[in-house]
C-alpha cells in the first residue's frame, strides 16, 4: 500500500461557480489504476465526484480523462506511472477531456462532439449486393486489418487532444475517421469509393489532419487513428485517384515530391507545387492570398529570403531517396497493424524486452502485410 | 409523456437486438439505458458466440452440449430453439458487418470452447462482445428515424396499469435529473446481470441487477437464482476476466506441482470441461494446498503453449490485460488466475418468446431466465442467448403492441419515485456509507455464495443480507445535486443488489443438492428424484421471498451422469 494524492478538476454546473480543484489522499497499491484511486476517494470521502466508469478493464471506454495533461483511460493508467509523469512529482492531476463541453466534474458531453462526428461518416455497412446466402467470403487478412479499427472503444481520448479539431471544430476528427476506415477497408462494403470521395471533398475531412501524432499517443487501444486517416488518403488518392476540390490530394503529393527532391521540406516550393507549379493559373491567386502569411513569417524570422531561394543539400538526402524507392517499389503497400496474424511459431524470442512485443511498429518486428485491394 | 409501442430498458446486446427486431416489425421503439449503449457490459464478452453452422456440425449436438452443460436443469424446448436459430442469427450478424475471424479460405473460422463437442465458437479476436455491440449500435444509428434512443436515462421503477399489466416505466434523465413517465404497450427488460453484488467480480460497475429487482418488485417471478457462475480464469490480482478462448486455443491449467490437474477431474475434456467443473477443480486444488502464488490462492494459466503469433492475433486483449493489470507477458510466462464471479444463470422467468408471467413485461439476456443455461452456462452461449431471445422478445412485443391501444397510466408512481429520490438525497449523515454496505455485501456473497456452499454459510449470508437491507434504508449520500448525481443512483442500485442477493441466497438454501454451479458440501450429490425442478422466487407483495417450483421441460435428453 502507498499513499497517493489526487488533484481533481471539479465543476458543479448547478452552483454558478467556476471549476475548482479538489484534492484527496488515497491509499492503494502502486500498480492499481487512477480510476480505482478516484473510486476510493468517491467511496470514502466524497460521493459527489462525477466520473463515468464501468468495466475497469479498458474495454467499455467510459473513463476517458486527462491525467497530468495527457488524455487516456483512468482505468488504464497505473498510479505509480501517473505519479512519475506528474508535474510536481507529488500530485496526480486529473481533468476532464478536451475539445468537448464539460457536464460535471470529469464528465464531458460526448454526444455534442464525438458521437455527432461518428454519425457524420455513415457508420454502418452498406452491403455489397447480392447478400450471399451464407457468409461473405473475405480474405483473412482483410478481417484482421479492419479489426484494428474495430478495437476502437469510442472513449474519445483522441478527440480530446486533436490539434486540428482545436483549430477547426468541424474537423471530422480521428475517432470518426478511424471508424470510416472500418468500412472503407471492409470488402463487404459497396460504397468505398463514395465514402472516400465524400470524406475527401469535405473541407473538414481527411485532408484536415495535420499529422501531429497526438491521437496515436492518446489511444489506449492502439487503434492509431492517424494511421487510419493516412490509409484513407492512400485509398482515396492512389487507389481511386480522387482529386478533391480542397486540393488536399495535390498538396500531399507535392509534399512527398518536395521531400524526395529536397531531402528536407523546401517550404517556398510547397505551396506553388501544390497548385501545379509557380506559374500555374491556380497557383498565382493562392500565392497572392498567402502574401500576408509569407510576410508575417519573414518578419518573425520563420525563414529568410536566402533560405527560401537556396535550399540546403546534404549527403544523407540520398539515403532518403533510396527509402522512397524501396517503399514505392513494393508490390503491395505495407500497412502497420495491431494484430499480428499467422499461426507459425516464432523461432526465438526477440532479444529485446518482450514487454512491448504486441505494440505495432516496434523496431525489429515486421508488421504483417495487409493487402488493401 | 413519451409513448411507444415497445420500450426496451437496457442497451447491451439483448436490448439492441430487441430494439432492432421490434422496429423491423413495424413498432415504434424506445431504447433506454443508464449508460451509453456501447458502455454496456456486453462489450466485455471476449471469447465468441456458438452456432452449429458448419455442415458437419448439427444443432442437436449444440443443444445436447448445452443441456449437459446445464446439468439437465435447462429447459430443452428453449435450448432447442436457441441452437436451431443460432446459425441464421450468426449469418445475420455477419451480413450487418461483424468482422468475424476467417479461415484461410475466407470462410468463417471457429475456435474450441468449454463443454462443446465441436469447435463451433465464432469470434473476433478476443473482442467478440465489443465487435458485436458496436456493430449493433451502428445499426441503431442507421435506423435512427425508427428508434428513439434515451441514453443515460436511469429506470427507477416499472409501471403497472390498473389491470396489473406492465405499461412502461419511470426514468430519470441522468444529465438533468428530470423524471419522466415512459408509456409503452410492451416493455422489455434487457438490463443484464448483478455481478456487482459479489466482490470481486468480472462484471462492470453497471451490473447491479436493476431489471431483476425491478421485475421482482412488481411481482414477476425469478427462477434458477441459486445458479451463479464462477468463471475458471479470473485474475487473482483484481478479478478481471481472462477469456475461455485462452483454453480454447490450447492453454493449460497447472497446480503447484506443475501438473495439469484437470486430468483427475475431466480426463476427456481436460481444461475445456464445463465452467462449473473446472472452477470446482481449481478450488479443490487450492483448498487442498496445491494452489500457487502468494498464499497459494491461485492456479497457473499457461498460455505459453499456444504459438506466440496465434496468441498475439487471437488473444490480443488478454495479452494487454496481462501486461497492463498483472505485469505478466502471457506469451512468455504463466499467469495467476482463480475462479471468480462471472454470470448469473437465473433471472426473471420468461417463456421462449421472452414474455414474463406479468402481462406486457418481457426480459431477455442475462436479466432473464428462459432457462437455456440451467445450472451452468456454456462459454459463448451467453452472446447467443442475448441475440436469439432479444430478437424473439422484440418480435413478440411488437406483435403484442400491434393488437392493442396505448394503455393509460397515471403520474402517481412518478411522484412516488421523485419522493423516494428526494428522500435519499435529504437523509442525514447518520447511517453507514453506501460504499461500505456494498463492500460488505460483495465480500459476504463471495465468501458464502461461491463455488462451494453449505447451510451454515448460506444462513450467515442471509442474515447479513437482511441486516444490510435494513442499514441501506438509512445509508447517506454526499451529492445533493441533480446533474449527474451518480451518488443517488448508487443508493438505488444498492437496493437492487440487495434484493437480488436475497433471492439468490434463499434459492441456494432451498436447493438441497449439488447441480451445476450450486455445489453444497452438505448435499454433495445431484438428486434428480427430488430436485430436477426449477426454484422460483416471488415477492407476492411481501418483503420476504416466497419459494415455489416449476418443472424442467425435457424434450429428448433424459438426465444422465455428467462426465467430461
Amino acid at each position: 500500500m502507498a499513499e497517493f494524492t489526487l488533484k481533481l478538476r471539479r465543476y458543479d454546473p448547478e452552483s454558478g461557480q467556476p471549476p475548482y480543484w479538489d484534492q484527496h489522499t488515497i491509499d492503494l497499491e502502486p500498480h492499481r489504476s487512477v480510476l480505482e484511486g478516484i473510486l476510493q476517494a468517491k467511496a470514502r470521502f466524497d460521493g459527489s465526484i462525477g466520473i463515468r466508469c464501468s468495466c475497469r478493464a479498458a474495454i467499455c471506454g467510459s473513463c476517458g480523462v486527462r491525467i497530468n495533461g495527457q488524455p487516456g483511460l483512468a482505468c488504464h493508467t497505473h498510479l505509480d506511472k501517473a505519479l512519475a509523469s506528474s508535474r510536481d512529482g507529488a500530485t496526480i492531476v486529473v481533468e476532464p477531456m478536451g475539445n468537448m463541453p464539460i457536464i460535471k466534474d470529469l464528465i464531458v458531453d460526448m454526444d455534442a462532439v464525438h458521437w455527432k462526428k461518428v454519425q457524420r461518416v455513415t457508420p454502418w455497412l452498406i452491403n455489397k449486393e447480392p447478400i450471399p446466402e451464407r457468409e461473405y467470403i473475405v480474405p483473412h487478412e482483410n478481417m484482421v486489418d479492419v479489426t484494428q479499427t474495430m478495437a476502437c472503444i469510442q472513449c474519445g481520448a483522441c478527440v480530446s487532444d486533436c490539434l486540428s479539431m482545436e483549430v477547426d471544430p468541424l474537423f471530422v476528427g480521428p475517432a470518426a475517421l478511424a471508424k470510416a476506415y472500418r468500412f472503407v477497408g471492409d470488402p463487404r462494403d459497396a460504397q468505398q469509393e463514395a465514402r472516400l470521395r465524400d470524406l475527401s471533398e469535405d473541407p473538414h475531412g481527411i485532408y484536415d489532419c495535420t499529422h501531429c501524432f497526438k491521437c496515436i499517443d492518446a489511444c489506449p487501444k492502439g487503434v492509431a487513428p492517424m494511421n487510419q486517416i493516412m490509409r484513407l488518403r492512400r485509398r482515396a488518392g492512389s487507389d481511386f485517384g480522387i482529386v478533391d476540390r480542397n486540393n488536399g490530394h495535390r498538396h500531399e503529393k507535392a509534399f512527398v515530391t518536395n521531400i524526395r527532391k529536397n531531402g528536407l521540406l523546401h517550404e517556398a516550393d510547397l505551396l506553388p507545387d501544390s497548385y501545379g507549379g509557380k506559374l500555374h493559373p491556380r497557383a498565382v491567386p493562392e500565392l497572392l492570398d498567402s502574401l500576408p502569411v509569407i510576410t508575417t513569417a519573414l518578419l518573425r524570422r520563420k525563414f529568410t529570403p536566402a533560405k527560401a531561394l537556396r535550399h540546403p543539400h546534404r549527403k544523407e538526402f540520398k539515403d532518403l531517396r533510396d527509402y522512397f524507392e524501396k517503399v514505392e517499389g513494393r508490390e503491395q503497400r505495407l500497412e502497420l497493424n495491431l494484430y499480428i496474424t499467422g499461426y507459425d511459431e516464432d523461432a526465438a524470442p526477440p532479444a529485446d524486452d518482450a514487454q512491448n512485443a504486441p505494440e505495432q511498429g516496434e523496431p525489429g518486428r515486421t508488421p504483417e502485410e495487409s493487402p488493401s485491394r | 409523456m413519451p409513448s411507444h409501442d415497445v420500450l426496451i430498458i437496457g442497451a447491451g446486446l439483448a436490448g439492441q437486438r430487441a430494439a432492432l427486431a421490434a422496429a423491423n416489425a413495424g413498432a415504434t421503439v424506445a431504447i433506454m439505458s443508464k449508460v451509453h449503449p456501447v458502455r454496456s457490459h456486453s462489450v466485455a464478452a471476449a471469447g465468441g458466440i456458438n452456432a452449429a453452422l458448419k455442415p458437419e456440425d448439427t444443432w442437436e449436438s449444440h443443444a445436447y452440449d448445452t443441456v449437459k452443460g446445464s446439468d439437465f436443469l435447462g429447459d430443452q424446448d428453449a435450448i432447442e430453439i436457441m441452437c436451431r436459430e443460432a446459425p441464421d442469427e450468426l449469418l445475420h450478424l455477419e451480413h450487418i458487418g461483424v468482422t468475424f475471424h476467417r479461415d484461410e479460405k475466407g470462410e468463417l473460422g471457429t475456435r474450441a470452447f468449454g463443454g462443446a463437442s465441436a469447435a463451433r465458437t465464432y469470434y473476433v479476436a478476443d473482442i467478440t462482445g465489443q465487435a458485436l455491440l458496436h456493430v449493433l449500435y451502428e445499426q441503431l444509428l442507421k435506423y435512427h428515424e425508427r428508434l428513439d434512443r434515451y441514453e443515460e436515462w436511469f429506470t427507477t421503477s416499472l409501471l403497472l396499469g390498473d389491470d396489473g399489466a406492465c405499461v412502461g416505466c419511470i426514468a430519470r434523465d441522468i444529465r438533468t435529473g428530470r423524471m419522466e413517465v415512459f408509456n409503452a404497450k410492451a416493455t422489455i427488460l434487457a438490463t443484464g446481470g448483478a455481478g456487482q453484488a459479489w466482490k470481486p467480480t468480472t462484471n462492470g460497475l453497471v451490473c447491479t441487477g436493476d431489471g431483476i429487482a425491478q421485475a421482482y418488485n412488481v411481482g414477476a417471478p425469478l427462477m434458477d437464482m441459486e445458479m451463479i457462475q464462477y468463471h475458471p480464469t479470473t485474475l487473482v490480482e483484481n478479478g478481471f476476466l481472462i477469456t475461455e478462448g485462452a483454453r480454447g486455443e490450447g492453454a493449460h491449467l497447472l497446480n503447484s506441482e506443475g501438473k495439469r490437474f484437470m486430468e483427475a477431474y475431466a480426463p476427456n475434456k481436460m481444461e475445456l470441461a464445463s465452467r462449473d467443473v473446472v472452477s470446482r477443480a481449481e478450488q479443490t486444488e487450492i483448498n487442498e494446498g496445491r494452489g500457487v502464488g502468494p498464499d497459494g490462492v491461485g492456479i497457473y494459466l499457461d498460455v505459453t503453449v499456444v504459438p506466440r503469433k496465434r496468441t498475439l492475433e487471437a488473444l490480443r486483449e488478454i495479452v494487454n490485460i496481462g501486461k497492463d493489470f498483472a505485469g505478466v507477458d502471457i506469451t512468455r510466462e504463466p499467469i495467476l488466475i482463480r475462479p471468480g464471479q462471472h454470470y448469473i444463470m437465473g433471472g426473471v422467468k420468461t417463456d421462449v418468446w421472452g414474455a414474463t408471467p406479468l402481462a406486457g413485461l418481457y426480459a431477455a439476456g442475462e436479466v432473464a431466465c428462459v432457462s437455456v443455461h440451467g445450472g451452468n452456462r456454456l462459454g459463448a452461449n451467453s452472446l447467443l442467448d442475448t441475440l436469439i431471445f432479444g430478437r424473439r422478445a422484440g418480435e413478440h412485443a411488437a406483435k403484442r403492441a400491434d393488437a392493442m391501444l396505448m394503455p393509460s397510466s397515471s403520474e402517481a408512481q412518478l411522484r412516488d419515485d421523485v419522493r423516494v429520490i428526494d428522500g435519499i438525497i435529504a437523509r442525514p449523515r447518520e447511517g453507514r456509507r453506501i460504499s461500505e454496505i456494498k463492500d460488505e455485501l460483495g465480500t459476504t456473497m463471495n465468501r458464502h455464495v461461491a463455488v462451494f456452499r453449505d447451510a451454515d454459510g448460506l444462513n450467515t449470508a442471509h442474515e447479513t443480507v437482511r441486516r444490510l437491507k435494513e442499514e441501506a434504508k438509512t445509508a447517506y449520500i454526499d451529492d445533493r445535486g441533480t446533474v449527474f448525481n451518480q451518488d443517488v443512483l448508487g443508493a438505488i442500485e444498492l437496493g437492487y443488489m440487495l434484493e437480488v442477493a436475497e433471492a439468490v441466497v434463499v434459492a441456494a438454501i432451498e436447493r438441497k443438492e449439488s447441480r451445476g454451479a450450486q455445489f453444497r458440501t452438505d448435499f454433495p450429490e445431484r438428486n434428480d428424484g427430488e430436485w430436477l425442478k426449477h426454484i422460483d422466487i416471488s415477492r407476492n407483495g411481501e418483503d420476504v421471498p416466497e419459494v415455489s417450483y416449476s418443472p424442467v421441460t425435457i424434450t429428448r435428453w433424459q438426465p444422465e451422469e455428467r462426465r467430461y
